[in-house]
């Protein structure tokens, strides 16, 4: 096994919009060894390794392949020095064969063999590299016909029969079950112990205990510090990742709730032919300062319930009543003038208009209600006074001007400044739906925090999520939705087993 | 019988335009761009061959000039969607508008306009143009002769080569096919130059071999039946070419009804290729659409470093 550098990166950076992705990073992987890369969602790990594979350009650094210099101006150069990159989402041309798709990714003369033959002697390869690997595969079968582990093992054998040497995966356990995940890194071990070199980029902490003989922590664009994993504890390497300490989830301070504000009752979906309703009679109440949460299996109604209750069109039957009126057949206008707050959980489509600027959407709330000026007047100096205050007490970060687009705010900054607009006014109900989805841990607790603070302010908040421990840290009650209904209910403490046991019980 | 071979032996003139179109838009539909200017490079291809046989006098330079031509202006196209990125739909509508006005103005001011030229000998292969019926499928131009070896060639390098899989890989998904070095653009640049060369050369077709003079406008919506045909053949060069014969059929027949006097209204005659474009694509969607083959990046800009 030779010790040398396989890859060594060098004062790497790169800006996006503006957005400075990576700022001065260097990184080296050895010959021999699983190299983890690990780190929160945008704390940059794809972009490096993109850079490594040739498909982004780096602004500034360098970039050194066996110690030696090299400046790759596409994919096709970063393959011919050994480098391939299997990547999260897969590049794989999904009508095509296992084989065609290989065959794609080499370089080479292209017409002087006889196309067939050139096929067969491609799938020959692949059958080889497969046997060497102890992978199963058939080069024959179409891609969209056959399993996400398999297209992974595809696209890992599209890298290697080009040659690659230096294997770089990124996040290959996030879309396989745990056995097939531990039988992957185990033939991925072994190959680089046949002197390659491999870089597993993951926010896993086991797969990197497990399978990694180092590991570099990146955080913001920068990479924080390179360890071996044996010498350190898993919770030292969530304190790196993390950053600056974030405090505990469980701080909720103890809160009496008022009285029922919202009640929602035999909630149903139209029935479609004879299909199951995805509503099927929701029953639950909702107080003054509580949070009610909603746990479950995906699919088991959430999102219908999410729609219904932020009124967006969807045919229902039943009542949700918000004192004598009906929350599903009232205005969006009213529903303002109520304090109704909404948190959908696909923040660029259903929270923001992203071709908006960030002042323009903050204002969206307001411009019917005349706060802005008449219709056809807006005070836009007004309205961008008011959005720069809110922007600053909402803390949204990575606003260069309140004129940029609000697609271009990254996952969490968006969700921050959906909720200044949905608070702008102390709203007395709150419904949100996976509000911390694709955040990372900073973002996820400002976000919550929020939440915890309109319910003491005598809010009622109802929090429909998939993420059990989020319902569980948030949630006053609880109620767990399976089959399109409420299937039971839990006070705090609640207990996370029996919440689970509740949640599969009752398909 | 009479009226039945003359009309069999029209088929391939009416057929071969919308062979060539549907074929050259099938290349560039691969490549994952919509386009849907064919009507307008026929239009620039017919007047470019009629405009080059007045000046040179020569059938072969007419054509190959046609081609290039509709191929320099669909660079235009090139630009707005591979370059500047604007919508596929729309570039593909510009340039029909610009397409019909430019041919008709350079058509009055080149004064080639009702200018008639002789066309191509027809070529009758020994024995099989004296076949009774079908006799007259044999006594066609060269044009008409070769354009079965287009379609081979074409379907052998869409099918049977690494370009070709490279370019179709270009169409179904650009990302996967950049990550491997394949070039995008170039790929869709040269797809759309190659494309629309035979687009040209459909639409000289038209003007020099078959109406044999340049009239503003006379390629009539060809154009549009091609795009509808590329839909129907999903996107297969040899049902493509079985379509084309389907609608020459239908328009070798109308010229032979008023030859045998029954009387059609002469919009009714005009309409019957819309109608059965129509019939057929409703025909396509009723029927097992569940495997679409449509090129996945059809319409879709490509940019690398686009973060999603």
């Amino acid at each position: 096994m030779s010790q040398n550098n396989a890859i060594h990166l060098e004062h790497i950076s790169k800006s996006f919009d503006g957005f400075k992705a990576l700022s001065d990073v260097s990184f080296t992987a050895r010959w021999g060894e699983v190299h983890a890369l690990l780190g929160e969602n945008g704390a940059g790990k794809s972009t490096l390794m993109n850079i490594v594979s040739g498909l982004y350009g780096p602004e500034s650094g360098s970039l050194y392949v066996d110690d030696n210099s090299l400046s790759l101006s596409g994919p096709r150069d970063a393959a011919r020095a050994g480098i391939g990159m299997v990547h999260q989402h897969f590049k794989l041309v999904e009508p095509f064969s296992v084989t065609e798709n290989v065959l794609l990714s080499l370089d080479g003369n292209l017409t002087a063999r006889a196309y067939r033959r050139r096929i067969s002697e491609v799938a020959g390869k692949i059958r080889d590299k497969a046997t060497e690997l102890g992978f199963q595969i058939n080069p024959d079968a179409r891609i969209s016909d056959i399993s996400i582990a398999e297209q992974q093992r595809a696209e890992i054998l599209k890298v290697l029969v080009g040659g690659a040497r230096i294997l770089i995966l990124d996040e290959p356990t996030a879309v396989l079950t745990d056995e097939e995940s531990e039988s992957l890194l185990e033939k991925i071990r072994d190959f680089a112990r046949r002197g390659n070199a491999v870089i597993l980029v993951t926010h896993k902490m086991k797969d990197v205990f497990r399978y990694a003989d180092q590991v570099t922590v990146m955080r913001q664009g920068r990479t924080v510090r390179t360890l071996v994993p044996a010498d350190v504890t898993a919770d030292e390497l969530v304190a790196l990742t993390v950053g600056d300490s974030v405090a505990d989830a469980h701080q909720r301070a103890q809160h009496e709730a008022g009285e029922v504000l919202l009640d929602v009752s035999d909630l149903m979906t139209a029935a479609v032919n004879q299909a199951r309703r995805s509503l099927d009679g929701v029953n639950f109440q909702v107080r003054r300062g509580e949070i009610y949460g909603i746990a479950g299996v995906g699919g088991n109604g959430q999102s219908e319930l999410a729609a219904a209750l932020m009124g967006q069109p969807l045919s229902t039957e039943g009542s949700a009543l918000l004192g004598d009126e009906n929350l599903l057949t009232m205005s969006h206008a009213r529903r303002r003038e109520c304090g109704i707050a909404c948190i959908p959980a696909d923040r660029y489509r259903s929270a923001l208009a992203g071709p908006l600027t960030i002042a323009e959407n903050y204002a969206l709330g307001e411009i019917f209600s005349g706060h802005y000026g008449p219709l056809w007047f807006l005070k836009k100096k007004k309205i961008e006074a008011e959005a720069a205050q809110a922007v600053a007490d909402f803390d949204v970060q990575g606003v260069r001007s309140l004129r940029q687009k609000a697609a271009l705010l990254s996952g969490g900054n968006a969700q921050k400044l959906v909720i200044a607009r949905e608070f702008r006014k102390t709203p007395s109900l709150v419904i949100v739906h996976s509000p911390s989805r694709g955040l990372d841990v900073k973002a996820s607790m400002a976000v919550r925090q929020k939440l915890v603070e309109a319910r003491n302010a005598g809010a009622a908040v109802v929090l429909i999520s998939e993420d059990l421990d989020e319902v569980i840290s948030l949630s006053d009650r609880i109620g767990v939705m399976s089959a399109g209904r409420i299937v039971e209910e839990f006070s705090q403490p609640a207990d996370r087993q029996q919440i689970g046991q509740a949640m599969v019980n009752h398909v | 019988m009479d009226i039945i071979s003359s009309w069999i032996g029209n088929i391939p003139e009416f057929a071969l335009p919308f062979a060539l179109a549907a074929l050259g838009l099938i290349i560039i539909e691969r490549s994952g761009v919509l386009a849907l200017g064919a009507e307008g490079l026929m239009l620039m291809g017919a007047l470019a061959g009629i405009g080059t046989y007045l000046v040179s006098g020569n059938n072969a330079i007419a054509l190959f000039s046609a081609m290039f031509f509709a191929a320099l202006v669909s660079l235009l196209f090139a630009f707005m969607v591979l370059v500047l990125r604007i919508n596929q739909v729309i570039s593909g509508l510009v340039l029909v508008f610009f397409c019909q006005g430019l041919s008709a103005l350079l058509g009055t001011l080149l004064d080639w306009t009702n200018h008639p030229v002789p066309g191509l000998p027809d070529i009758s292969p020994w024995l099989l143009a004296d076949l009774p019926l079908i006799g007259g499928l044999f006594r066609q131009n060269i044009v008409v002769y070769l354009t079965p070896l287009v379609f081979l060639l074409s379907g052998w390098f869409l099918f049977r080569s690494v370009p070709g899989l490279r370019l179709r890989a270009v169409g179904e998904n650009p990302q996967a096919a950049d990550s491997v070095g394949i070039p995008v653009i170039g790929y869709r640049l040269l797809a759309i130059l190659a494309g629309s060369a035979l687009i040209g050369l459909a639409g000289a077709y038209i003007s020099v071999l078959s109406t044999k003079m340049w009239i503003a406008n006379m390629i009539g919506g060809r154009g549009w039946i091609a795009v509808a045909l590329v839909i129907f053949a999903r996107w297969s060069p040899w049902k493509a070419l079985a379509g084309a014969v389907l609608f020459g059929c239908i328009e070798a027949l109308i010229p032979q009804l008023a030859a045998s006097g029954i009387r059609l209204p002469q919009y009714f005659v005009f309409m019957t290729p819309y109608a059965v474009t129509l019939a057929v694509m409703i025909w396509v969607a009723a029927g097992k659409s569940g495997t679409s083959s449509q090129p996945g990046a059809l319409g879709l800009p490509y940019v690398r470093e686009e973060r999603t």
